[in-house]
């Protein structure tokens, strides 16, 4: 029951508000769905709490069918689990969060129950995927907050580039889904369910099932994992398909924080490590994650440096940050990436809701480049945005005795070290990416100080152009646009909570902004606390000696790198649902099918390599010292160019021309897809359209028969003039006449007899 | 043989009743248009809209009377009627739980086109008796038993419809009437000869009777062939599908509802009826042909739809790329394909009809389907913006709305037979959201420019009656598939199980 409701609360919240806005009014539907959301969160904090500390079970509910034809059978249900109720407990929190801080940035839309059933809405298809307990549901989730983060990215439905960007991000992730799908189906096809414990022991215990397409043959585990991935990437904006994130910026912020940081984003990984055990068992695909993770991590790393739109910044840092729990993953340490992606949800949220305190605050400016100076007028967003800065570049000192550090800290740094083992026993891909990691940690460093220092210090840049230009294609009504430019300021006025507004004189070099309202504050300092606290309080759960127990068989640990080997290994045993695919199915793998051979044996390299004791006892110091160094150069290189020197950046961005420009265009991706893809597909629909309909199935077709005929007898002229009566006269003739000849042929009418 | 052989030993002869009320509707409506001189008059015109909304509101209650009287667990054919007709052919009329289906959905959506073709202003009494005509033949397609009866509904269904486009149709009406004419008339001939041959050769003409002759395979190949023609004209499937966008673009609404939610499905009714029981093996040799036409149809429709400025013809060219899974997922011939086929048949009856009464509702104020002429409707319609965005998600195959379980199904049954195939196929998940979104994005989103859009009104209280059951219909089946899967069961086993029985030693031989 109680699970129910968690999942249904914010559907029906967002039904009721949707569908009854006119009626209930804004002040009701926005209530009505932070209630139900904040419900959600109470509900999910028990469950969490119930699961892990007071004893409670593992269990699924089941609802209703969902779709039922031959074992292709999907129940509808709430599966709590450790998985998923460390997403609960993310998703509702963050959630509850937005909107309470959407009452605040929100405050001025005439849309606002809109926004607020969207949200809701999302919230509900995100539960919906991750209590999934098949692959259907997980799919109707998945499509779910894609449709969500359509609407919401194209919430201000008014501004062309909102619009496409939602069509982008949707079509972009239907490529994923495309692959998928498949993986679903091909799933199917090899194990007769899409029930994610029958799927799981089904192929633990086929490990060695070939699939046979065509002329085309495959493991079948590999395929499957392969096309699961695709959508993965596709979801999490891995490289390849990452190009919606950024433009997905178009939505309102607080959209970008919950669902293009926190949650929707890191459903892929969610997959991945939902299906670890299929994962573990196709180690080309595991390579190719972890290849597909790193690169994504340091190419969006390379991108978050030359923008100036604070958002895009954080958006990139996203798309990075979603890299390295990808190949985290790849290298088998699922607890790791769950870790990160846990507190990365909290501070990314911190960051993008500070970043949107930010242009509130500075009446829609976004543009970096005409910030500055912020600080002063918006202390406490600028000491939640350090907060947030200081846990995503994994801030921390990893003294033996003495660790101690921001939530980014223990989670990033435990990646990269994982990484580390698992390149330390010959594995190419997980020594590329451990390299990748410290490198875009460095560049993390900086392209988080250069916001912090391009935003806050220094002094107030004006942007040149007039003012607020982006102001009316914010979204309003058309009527709000013609005269928007009092009519901001004035509804900021009725807030009565602004220290400075719009142009009122504010000190030299300070930015003409004001700190946000309380409703907006309070959701930043509410994330702090899990900014500084989430890595330090669940180290230990997630991917310390309690992992084992914490994740009860959930995720695939037996080939961590990282492991405590002795725990793991046990509780593998004990877990009754990780039995088949625990350490000992993997060594039937070796001895029966040598195509799986490979990596078990690397994974007891690896264990054997950091010892009995396991964690970080074995690694060498400079491994365990190289993230904070890298973060610091980043810092250190960061200060002169963005804190004591102004102008720096810019004369470095022309000096570098070129790079820069491919770093700003982020690498023509979009100039590149547009013109393979997007024009592709217009030229290849137009000659389908104009050559093969009109001229040749047309031209061959109707419009031939038409042609010949007219050369015809007047007769027959007559007949294709136009005259239906006589289409259907000579249909009717046609009829009779076959029909007649139908009466003669069968025997059972004689003619002249 | 004398007498009604009812099932539940009903002296009731409720198909008859339901298939002909419509017609006599017609007659009525015929007559009382004699009675009045032969002349239309306001009084007249209004008698015969609500008459004929009344005659298909009790179609709909004497189909859901049937409904009652069904066994729905029982594979066989249900409510019979069976007397000698003419010449050795029978009248022979009865459901399964599939033609059962179809024909609920012809009976609900009928009402809906009534009401949608209430501002028709021009001889209303005749274009509603020709509506009325129209149920009747389609309505028949499904209850008949006996193959020559079934060809004359079939057939019969095409005159009210060219009549409806002809009279009642756009400018280029006669253009797409004629070549709605030229391919469905070859498509008809050969199925007519191979009718023929067929009842010559096993001397009879009932479907049962036919399901079980099993017929050479040899010969099977040429008379799946002609019932190919006609029932590929039908769906439409490439490259036989140019009429339709023609066809619905110079169709009434209601017309276009008809024959996108109904018309079309008489082809993929008739594949699982005909070719798949009657003839296996050139069913099963044939698949192959089959798969590779519906891959193309999906690729190349959804681009097509892609560029296309009117917007019936891009519903229309959506059509076509939605009945070429239908085609895959019959073929599959395994129990997901066929019940993905049978559900997606349904939902896209309710979501392409629906979309083309959303467009309908512009069209009446605006008098328009150009895509240009339109843009950022959503701020003078919201109800009509979210109504139109539902169906545009549906048609786009989202899981939570009915489009989604049937296009999962085709697939998955397409991926056990061929799994290249139900990979082309799936390319229609992203090809589908480019075109519908786009379409979307252009009709009602972003600023309202146009100035004659200015005073544009939101739906009215008859647009709402439309839509709704609609919606209701779309979301109750998207989230629960089993509504109807569980009813078509039955009907779609015993196709599976023949099909598969019959083709066995073929495949073994292999």
């Amino acid at each position: 029951m109680m699970e129910t409701v968690l999942v249904l609360a914010p559907l029906a919240a967002a039904a009721i508000a949707g569908l009854l806005q006119r009626y209930i009014g804004d002040k009701v539907a926005m209530s009505l769905t932070t209630a139900a959301v904040g419900l959600a969160a109470a509900l999910s904090i028990y469950i969490f709490a119930d699961l892990h500390w007071l004893g409670g079970e593992a269990r699924t509910i089941p609802l209703f069918r969902f779709v039922d034809i031959a074992g292709f059978t999907s129940t509808w249900s709430v599966r709590i689990d450790a998985l998923s109720s460390v997403m609960l407990v993310v998703v509702t929190s963050v959630s509850f969060l937005v909107h309470v801080y959407s009452w605040g940035y929100m405050a001025e839309d005439p849309h606002r129950a809109r926004f607020f059933a969207y949200l809701s809405f999302f919230t509900f298809s995100m539960l919906a995927l991750v209590t999934a307990n098949d692959f259907l549901q997980l799919f109707f989730g998945w499509e779910g907050v894609g449709v969500a983060s359509y609407l919401l990215i194209g919430f201000w439905y008014q501004k062309r580039s909102a619009n496409d960007a939602a069509i982008k991000a949707f079509v972009v992730n239907r490529v994923g889904d495309f692959g998928f799908a498949l993986g679903i189906m091909a799933a199917y096809y090899a194990y007769g369910s899409i029930e994610f414990d029958a799927v799981f022991k089904a192929a633990a215990a086929n490990p060695g099932l070939i699939f046979q397409f065509g002329p085309v043959s495959g493991p079948a585990i590999e395929i499957i994992c392969g096309l699961l991935f695709i959508g993965a990437m596709g979801k999490s904006a891995q490289f390849f398909l990452h190009v919606w994130l950024p433009d997905a910026m178009e939505g309102p912020t607080p959209v970008s924080a919950l669902i293009h940081a926190a949650t929707m984003v890191t459903a892929g990984v969610f997959m991945v490590c939902r299906c670890s055990s299929m994962f573990e068992m196709a180690p080309v695909v595991a390579g190719g994650v972890t290849l597909i993770g790193a690169v994504t991590a340091i190419f969006a790393a390379t991108c978050g440096l030359a923008q100036n739109d604070i958002k895009r910044v954080i958006a990139y840092s996203t798309c990075s940050q979603l890299g390295y729990m990808f190949f985290a993953a790849g290298v088998g340490a699922y607890g790791a990436a769950m870790f990160h992606l846990f507190t990365h949800a909290f501070f990314k949220a911190l960051l993008f809701l500070g970043a949107g305190s930010v242009i509130h605050g500075m009446h829609h400016e976004q543009d970096m480049r005409f910030m500055g100076g912020v600080r002063k007028a918006m202390p406490i967003t600028w000491a939640m945005m350090l907060v947030g800065t200081l846990a995503l570049i994994g801030f921390g000192l990893p003294l033996e005795q003495f660790k101690i550090g921001f939530a980014g800290f223990w989670s990033k740094d435990h990646i990269i070290e994982s990484t580390f083992v698992a390149g330390e026993s010959g594995r190419l891909f997980a020594q590329f990416a451990f390299v990748i990691s410290l490198v875009a940690a460095l560049l993390t460093s900086f392209y988080s100080w250069r916001l912090l220092f391009m935003t806050f210090e220094g002094r107030y840049r004006p942007n040149p152009d007039a003012h607020h230009d982006d102001h009316g294609a914010h979204g309003h009504d058309a009527k709000a646009h013609d005269d928007h430019g009092h009519d901001g300021h004035a509804a900021h006025d009725d807030h009565g909570h602004g220290k400075a507004h719009g142009h009122a004189p504010a000190p030299a070099g300070v930015a003409p902004a004001h700190e946000s309202p309380w409703v907006m504050v309070a959701p930043l300092v509410v994330l702090a606390f899990g900014a500084v606290l989430a890595g330090a309080a669940f180290k230990d759960q997630f991917v310390g000696k309690k992992a084992a127990e914490f994740w009860g068989g959930t995720l695939a640990l037996q080939n961590d790198p990282l492991a405590y080997p002795d725990k793991s290994h046990d509780a593998a045993k004990a877990a009754a649902p990780a039995e088949a695919h625990g350490p000992d199915a993997a060594h039937a793998a070796v001895a029966t099918e040598p195509y799986a051979a490979a990596k078990p044996d690397e994974a007891h390299g690896a264990a054997a390599a950091h010892g009995e004791k396991g964690g970080h006892h074995d690694l060498p110091q400079w491994v365990i010292w190289a993230p904070f160094g890298v973060t610091l150069l980043g810092f250190l290189i960061a200060l002169p160019i963005y804190f004591f020197s102004a102008g720096a950046g810019a004369a470095i961005a022309k000096a570098t021309g070129p790079l820069h420009a491919f770093l700003f265009r982020k690498w023509y991706f979009d100039e590149l897809y547009d013109a393979v893809f997007v024009k592709g597909a217009r030229a290849l629909g137009d000659v389908f359209w104009k050559v093969g309909d009109r001229r040749i199935i047309d031209g061959l077709g109707p419009n031939g028969v038409a042609a010949v005929a007219r050369f015809s007898a007047r007769q027959l002229r007559k007949v294709q003039s136009g005259y239906l009566y006589h289409y259907s006269f000579l249909m009717l003739a046609a009829a009779v006449a076959f029909g007649a000849y139908a009466l003669w042929a069968s025997g059972l009418v004689r003619i002249g007899q | 043989m004398s007498g009604p052989m009812n099932a539940f030993g009903n002296d009731w002869p409720i198909l008859t009743i339901l298939t002909f009320l419509p017609a006599a509707g017609a007659v009525l409506l015929v007559a009382a248009r004699w009675m009045a001189g032969a002349k239309d008059n306001p009084g007249l015109d209004r008698g015969a809209r609500w008459l004929a909304l009344a005659i298909t509101l009790v179609t709909l209650a004497v189909s859901l009377v049937a409904l009652g009287r069904f066994d729905a667990s029982n594979p066989a054919f249900q409510l019979i009627e069976r007397h000698a007709w003419i010449a050795g052919i029978e009248y022979h009329l009865g459901v399964d739980t599939l033609s059962l289906a179809l024909i609920i959905l012809t009976t609900a959506l009928t009402p809906l086109c009534i009401l949608a073709s209430w501002h028709v202003d021009r001889q209303v009494s005749a274009y509603m008796a020709l509506f009325l005509l129209l149920e009747t033949m389609m309505i028949g397609v499904f209850c008949a038993l006996d193959i020559v009866l079934f060809y004359v509904f079939f057939e019969g269904g095409l005159i009210p419809m060219f009549i409806l486009i002809g009279v009642w149709g756009g400018a280029n009406r006669v253009y797409a009437a004629f070549k709605f004419f030229l391919y469905t008339l070859l498509g008809s001939i050969l199925m007519l000869v191979a009718i023929v041959w067929m009842a010559t050769t096993a001397k009879t003409t009932s479907i049962p009777e036919l399901m079980r002759f099993g017929f050479d395979p040899a010969v099977q190949t040429w008379l799946w062939l002609a019932f190919f023609a006609s029932f590929a004209v039908k769906m439409p499937m490439w490259p036989v599908h140019t009429w339709l966008p023609d066809a619905h673009v110079e169709a009434p609404t209601a017309g276009s509802v008809v024959l996108a939610a109904i018309l079309l499905k008489m082809g993929g009714y008739g594949f699982l009826r005909f070719s798949l029981p009657m003839f296996p093996d050139a069913s099963a040799a044939f698949t192959p042909m089959v798969f590779a036409l519906s891959v193309v149809a999906i690729v190349y429709a959804s681009l097509v739809a892609f560029r296309q400025t009117d917007i019936k013809k891009l519903i229309a060219y959506s059509s076509v790329a939605h009945m070429g899974l239908v085609t895959l997922g019959i073929f599959a011939g395994n129990e997901e394909g066929i019940q993905g086929a049978i559900f997606l048949m349904i939902s896209h009856g309710v979501v392409s009809g629906a979309l083309f009464l959303c467009v309908g509702v512009i069209y009446d104020r605006m008098h328009t389907r150009e895509i240009a002429f339109y843009g950022g409707l959503v701020n003078r319609m919201p109800v009509y913006a979210a109504i139109f965005l539902l169906f545009t998600m549906a048609n786009v195959g989202l899981p939570g709305t009915s489009g989604f379980p049937g296009e999962i199904l085709t697939m998955v049954g397409a991926f056990k037979v061929n799994a290249w195939a139900a990979a082309g196929a799936t390319t229609g998940v992203i090809l589908s959201a480019v075109y519908a979104l786009t379409l979307y994005r252009k009709v009602a989103l972003g600023p309202l420019e146009n100035p004659k859009l200015a005073e544009i009104k939101d739906l009215d209280a008859r647009e709402w009656v439309i839509f709704v059951p609609l919606v209701v219909a779309t979301l109750a089946l998207g989230f629960a598939s089993t509504l109807a899967t569980d009813f078509t069961r039955p009907a779609a086993d015993q196709i599976v199980q023949a099909y598969q029985a019959a083709i066995a030693p073929v495949s073994a031989a292999k």
